[in-house]
């Protein structure tokens, strides 16, 4: 019987293998760095999204004046500042995709990191426009983070209610047809939220769920709102009146969240839910086509402790699956390039001394060439977990280039290929791989052969 | 196994040309007997094709859409005194008058009522009634089907993923934004590490061959510094110029729920440098030969919604361009806009199956006959009279 395994631990389950950081000892080490302290938030901050707001009342304001004030030297400060608060927003923005990634260099709990990773991938939101466009890090910060650890029910209100997140999917703006303001200005619905609620977040796509599923929770989701100076607010005044019936329950208005929430919890109990999760989790951490055994083995245990997320982690790592010492998934371009740099023990100061350009240079841009667009999956249902998609000849030239170019540029000086090899790999250092590193022209290209080779690429 | 670097290096890889490396196996670019040229470009997102093409000659237009009506008075430019063209796609108009750029209105896949993006795309790229099963997408089954091709040369050119040129038939990938710049000796070595993983192995051997091509043509044509969609445009045309006859690209932007009249202003003015980079890249010889089809997953809703823009809907159009094609017209039946005549009250219903006006410019591009078409590259599809969409 395959079982727990420290060094599988770190390169399945976490981001690699650190010279430094000793991987877990036992599952339950795993899970009680899910709920310690959080230690690298506190190290590496994020700003969470209610103090990001203090930026969007800012920039509302300068535009106000803008407007109001047009043709006089007022509204052409007030331009200026914005434009400001724009760059700062830019700059911040790359600095917590900074801290982020130290986050996962660094961390001894990296199931945690990983499993946020995961989180914010299946909530997936970003900001589109103007200063919210670097919003993304604080609705993870906020919604996501927090909640990893408790049921889903709950992790599932604390996104899909989420300003980040209701702006994403156009929720802001939707509004009962026969509701008080949808009368007057007479504007209507918008079914995006609710149908990617039913299709990504809750039932998945051969839920049973209709049409008309899509169209009452859209009716019901009315309401739900956002003011940069209040945070989250519920608008009476957008909530279509009358009861809605989601999946042969009706919920009736209560002229507040409550019925939304009760839906949201139903959503989250129902037995489609339960597989389409089990399923999901089963696939990113384990291989893309899971044993059906671990796939039920965690759709019971979520069906029986009521979608409790700490209990189908345990379930997840105490199945011998998940120890099959045989590495199988690709990471995706992030994910490799953090384990990379944990590999390297990229210190804070080395990273974080770069400017934008250059931090651009060796993160967003390479990212984007790997294939994966920092914060930015082209829609909703986040990244894909496929390894083909990642094995494309652009997707590894990509890879190659960052590999052979950016360690030392962070770095300057790089570790012996030879030592990288072992302290990298570990068990899984093969001989046609150590006689790469020692084969290489220089230290460079050492380093950026064993950060290729298929052992350091899947986990 | 025993490595050692002198070995290694005695055994005559370094140095010598990529293509004669025995560690390589070259991915082979054989053109298909025929000069036809066949692109086609997915408009992920769901194009509004009641807003690209307007029909404002329908009465029905304006009540559903306050906003989105604009005929020939509001700066579209008129087709055919019924459809009006978006005022975004000025620069096609040389292409309309042409005879070079049609449209088929009312038309769709399939899929039905879910109205997912994700779930739209992969039945338009599979080609199929359902998704049950099906591993490939319809042009590389295609592929598979041209006569007497062993090794065909089809691009699937950017970053997104390219489900419709998945399956068996060899097919190359390619961004035309990649340079590798190591030194022979890692070459090799990146090849021997790789070895031992089959996936990973075979993507980096075509990394090598297609960064090669595309460092010869950008130190011959120079690549445009505008955005991803002109440069891989313009890498389409110079493949196809050469010894491609197939390629496939997406382009975005579509997804109009909101503020639709900016949006779809950004996506079309893409669009259309993306058709006018393939055109004036293939020279015109090569564009005479050439058929562009784009097709979308949905149309969207009739009625505009409550914040300036459509939701997912069902009845959605196609567009064709090139040489070949029979352009100058939107074709299509059309199905009209009062309640009775929408989908399910609320989108535009389609009056044809897409894939059978795909299937028929199949059949006239490259010689596949209708047993072939109806059964092995979109399985159950009836592809019923011929719309003659060719020249």
């Amino acid at each position: 019987m395959r079982s727990f395994d420290p060094e599988l631990a770190d390169l399945r389950f976490g981001y690699g293998l650190a010279p430094d950081v000793p991987p877990p000892e036992r599952v339950d080490d795993m899970l009680a760095g899910l709920t310690g302290a959080d230690d690298m938030a506190a190290q590496f901050p994020i700003e969470p999204f209610d103090m990001f707001r203090a930026r969007m009342i800012a920039v509302a304001e300068a535009n106000r004046i803008r407007r109001q004030k047009r043709g006089t030297p007022d509204a052409a400060a007030a331009r200026q500042r914005r434009n400001q608060l724009n760059a700062i927003a830019r700059k911040d923005g790359l600095r917590w995709a900074g801290h982020m990634l130290l986050r996962q260099i660094w961390t001894p709990t990296a199931f945690r990191e990983r499993l946020i990773a995961f989180w914010a991938d299946h909530f997936t939101a970003h900001g589109k426009q103007g200063v919210s466009r670097r919003a993304t890090s604080p609705y993870i910060e906020e919604a996501i983070r927090p909640n990893i650890a408790g049921k889903f029910g709950e992790l599932l209100q604390a996104a899909v209610m989420h300003p980040v997140m209701l702006f994403y999917l156009d929720q802001m703006r939707s509004m009962g047809p026969r509701s008080v303001r949808g009368k007057k200005r007479q504007n209507g619905l918008n079914e995006n939220l609710a149908r990617e609620v039913l299709e990504l977040h809750t039932l998945g796509v051969d839920g049973p769920y209709a049409q008309t599923d899509v169209r009452q929770l859209a009716e019901l989701f009315t309401g739900l709102s956002f003011r940069p100076r209040h945070g989250f607010v519920f608008r009476k005044d957008f909530v279509e009146p009358g009861p809605e019936t989601l999946l042969g329950v009706t919920h009736s208005d209560t002229g507040g969240t409550a019925p939304i929430r009760a839906a949201l919890r139903d959503l989250a109990r129902h037995p489609a839910t339960a597989r389409h999760i089990a399923h999901k989790l089963a696939v990113h951490f384990v291989a893309d086509i899971p044993d059906p055994d671990l796939v039920t083995r965690l759709e019971t245990t979520y069906l029986d402790t009521g979608g409790d997320l700490l209990a189908l982690y345990e379930a997840l790592l105490s199945h011998p699956n998940a120890w099959e010492p045989h590495l199988q998934n690709i990471k995706p371009p992030q994910d490799f390039m953090a384990s990379a740099m944990r590999a390297l023990a990229v210190p804070e100061a080395k990273l974080m001394r770069f400017g934008e350009r250059k931090m651009r240079r060796i993160i967003s841009r390479p990212l984007t060439a790997m294939g994966q667009q920092w914060q930015r999956p082209a829609g909703p249902d986040g990244w894909p977990e496929e390894d083909p998609h990642w094995i494309t000849p652009q997707g590894i030239a990509g890879r190659v280039q960052w590999a052979m170019n950016a360690p030392e540029f962070i770095l300057r000086v790089l570790p012996d290929p030879r030592d990288f090899v072992a302290s990298s790999l570990g068990t899984r250092a093969s001989k046609v791989i150590r006689f790469a590193a020692a084969s290489a022209e220089n230290r460079r290209e050492g380093i950026g052969l064993v950060l290729m080779s298929p052992a350091f690429q899947r986990r | 196994m025993n490595f050692n670097r002198r070995d290694f290096l005695r055994s005559g890889l370094i140095g010598c040309s990529l293509a004669a490396s025995p560690l390589i196996t070259p991915v082979t670019f054989a053109a298909t007997p025929a000069e036809n040229r066949l692109v086609v470009i997915i408009l992920r997102g769901g194009m509004d094709g009641l807003d690209v093409v307007r029909p404002y000659g329908d009465p029905m237009l304006g009540h559903l859409r306050p906003t989105l009506a604009g005929g020939p008075d509001q700066g579209a430019h008129d087709l055919d005194g019924f459809y009006a063209l978006h005022p975004a796609l000025a620069a096609l108009l040389p292409m309309w008058r042409a005879g070079e750029l049609g449209f088929v209105q009312a038309v769709s896949t399939p899929y039905r009522d879910k109205r997912s993006h994700f779930d739209g795309q992969d039945l338009l790229e599979a080609g199929t009634e359902t998704m049950a099963g099906v591993r490939d997408g319809w042009l590389n089954r295609m592929l598979q089907a041209v006569p007497g091709i062993t090794a065909q040369t089809a691009y699937a050119i950017g970053r997104s993923d390219m489900k419709l040129l998945q399956g068996p038939a060899d097919v190359s990938n390619w961004s035309p934004d990649v340079s590798l710049g190591l030194s022979p000796v890692t070459e090799q070595l990146m090849t021997l590490v790789t070895e031992s993983d089959p996936a990973l192995h075979a993507a980096w051997q075509e990394a090598q061959i297609l960064a090669a091509l595309d460092a010869e043509t950008e130190t011959g044509g120079g690549i445009s510094r505008r955005g991803a969609h002109v440069k891989i445009a313009e890498f389409a045309a110079q493949r196809l110029a050469e010894d491609a006859r197939i390629a496939a690209f997406s382009l975005g932007g579509w997804d109009t729920h909101s503020g639709q009249t900016r949006a779809m202003s950004r996506a079309l003015g893409q669009f259309a440098d993306a058709l006018n980079s393939l055109k004036f890249g293939l020279g015109s010889h090569v564009w005479e030969r050439t058929t562009v089809v784009a097709l979308t997953e949905f149309g969207r809703t009739a009625r505009e919604n409550g914040t300036r823009g459509t939701d997912h809907g069902t009845g959605g159009m196609m567009v064709m361009a090139g040489g070949a094609v029979r352009g100058g017209r939107v074709h299509g039946d059309w199905p009209g806009l009062r309640a009775s005549d929408l989908y399910q009250n609320r989108d535009l219903m389609p009056t044809r199956d897409v894939r059978a006006h795909v299937a028929w410019i199949m059949a006239g591009l490259m010689g596949l006959d209708r047993g072939t078409l109806e059964t092995a590259v979109f399985p159950g599809l009836e592809m019923g009279g011929d719309p003659r969409l060719l020249l």
